[in-house]
């Protein structure tokens, strides 16, 4: 049995540690609680977006389809990795990496643009390559930021250095639900499954200006804007889980000092008890 | 005042801006000033920094729409904006500042971006200087 004094170190330990998870989760709670309202605030914006370009293309002519819906194949992949700056978050960060590196692409057909410290080195060591590093926009994410890095994005697919746009993050399915998500910007996803058929005007959509300068407008803002949907959705994870992480922590620090004090009182005990048996047979060994 | 309505829904962002009927909007593209009553032909138009008119009921709201795009259908409009905003939200003091510093750029450089910008002031100083 351990002595009574490492046992009391040990419980002086997490006990420390137990108040620091305390702290963090009670701090991730708060920016929990802000980073949620905004992706509830900006959720609609981000799904008639998605609807929106996704009809417009349903409707859109064969000429225009062909440059931004029809997959060609080969080619880079642009990789929108958000993960967070911070670790202790549970499997958060570990999650984003995953969905990398299983996506079925290899390692050299990725360039990735990286949101978030964590990511960004776990998929260095891996050997990826990192187009560009965005992450103290992790922060505080702003719209200004999103279309930064949507930019750059768009201006390597224009030139053909890549030729699909995906964007990795968190869904926000609520404060103990997260999921990891990969979602392909450009070329979107097949529009006919997308788009309701209920809309009604199965006539082609006009264009003002012209279908191919409206697009040019309308892409950048397509994609810029779902970059900034899913910042503010990966902060919202990335909260959600430390929250949930440090909870678990507390729950297993406080289990761990219950433990432990059970252990040092036994300890205690029986070395009380010994030094009464020692005491007392010392008294009879003088009484003989 | 056709009984038929529009349904109008602007969202930025970050906030629902709003959502709800309309008799007739008014708004300007880059191909200059569009009205749009219900049964409307299907459009989707890139938006120019101008006011927005919405007429509700023989009630007029105006607002401030500087980009983004809309997408018209016969009883539905749905715009998509990164900037727009209620008179009463605009901070005339920065407008005017932006105003100038378009102006100066422009002076020295004549390029896209300061022209969008110094419109986008422009309109805001309008709008709420008319709402005084």
């Amino acid at each position: 049995m351990a002595s009574m004094r490492d046992i009391k170190r040990r419980r002086g330990s997490i006990e420390s540690t137990g108040q620091i998870t305390k702290a963090m989760k009670l701090v991730s709670t708060v920016k929990l609680q802000k980073a949620k309202g905004r992706a509830e605030e900006s959720k609609p914006y981000f799904n008639h977006l998605y609807e929106t370009v996704a009809s417009i293309f349903a409707k859109a002519e064969p000429e225009v389809k062909a440059r931004y819906i029809t997959k060609s194949a080969g080619g880079k992949k642009a990789f929108i990795v958000i993960s967070s700056n911070r670790g202790l978050a549970g499997g958060y960060n570990a999650n984003v990496v995953k969905t990398v590196t299983g996506s079925g692409f290899s390692k050299d057909d990725i360039l990735v643009y990286a949101v978030g410290r964590k990511a960004r080195e776990a998929l260095e060591r891996k050997g990826y390559h990192i187009e560009k590093d965005y992450s103290e926009v992790m922060n505080s994410p702003l719209y200004s930021d999103a279309s930064d890095i949507g930019k750059d994005v768009m201006e390597a697919f224009e030139d053909g250095r890549v030729n699909e746009i995906f964007v990795v993050f968190t869904i926000f399915k609520n404060s103990v639900s997260q999921i990891p998500a990969q979602l392909r910007l450009l070329p979107t996803e097949d529009p006919g499954a997308l788009s309701d058929p209920n809309t009604g005007a199965e006539a082609l959509m006009n264009f003002e200006p012209e279908a191919e300068e409206a697009l040019k407008e309308i892409i950048p803002k397509y994609v810029s804007g779902e970059i900034y949907g899913a910042l503010i959705e990966s902060l919202a994870s990335e909260n959600g889980a430390r929250m949930q992480a440090m909870d678990n922590a507390t729950n297993n620090a406080e289990e761990m000092i219950e433990k432990l004090t059970i252990q040092f009182n036994r300890a205690r005990q029986g070395s009380i008890t010994q030094e009464i048996t020692e005491i007392i047979s010392g008294a009879n060994a003088l009484n003989e | 005042m056709s009984d038929k309505q529009l349904k109008l829904n602007i969202y930025s962002p970050s906030r629902i801006f709003y959502e709800g009927e309309a008799d007739f909007v008014e708004f300007v593209t880059t191909e200059g000033e569009l009205g749009i009553y219900p049964d409307h032909i299907p459009l989707t138009a890139v938006v120019a920094p101008g006011i927005l008119r919405i007429t509700k009921d023989g009630k007029v709201r105006e607002a401030t729409l500087l980009d983004g795009f809309a997408t018209v259908l016969p009883r539905e409009i749905t715009v998509l904006s990164e900037a727009c905003e209620w008179p009463e939200e605009i901070d005339i003091h920065r407008a005017e500042e932006a105003k100038i510093r378009a102006e100066r750029k422009l002076a020295m450089e004549q390029t896209l971006r300061d022209e969008l910008a110094l419109r986008r002031a422009l309109v805001r100083i309008q709008m709420a200087s008319k709402a005084k």
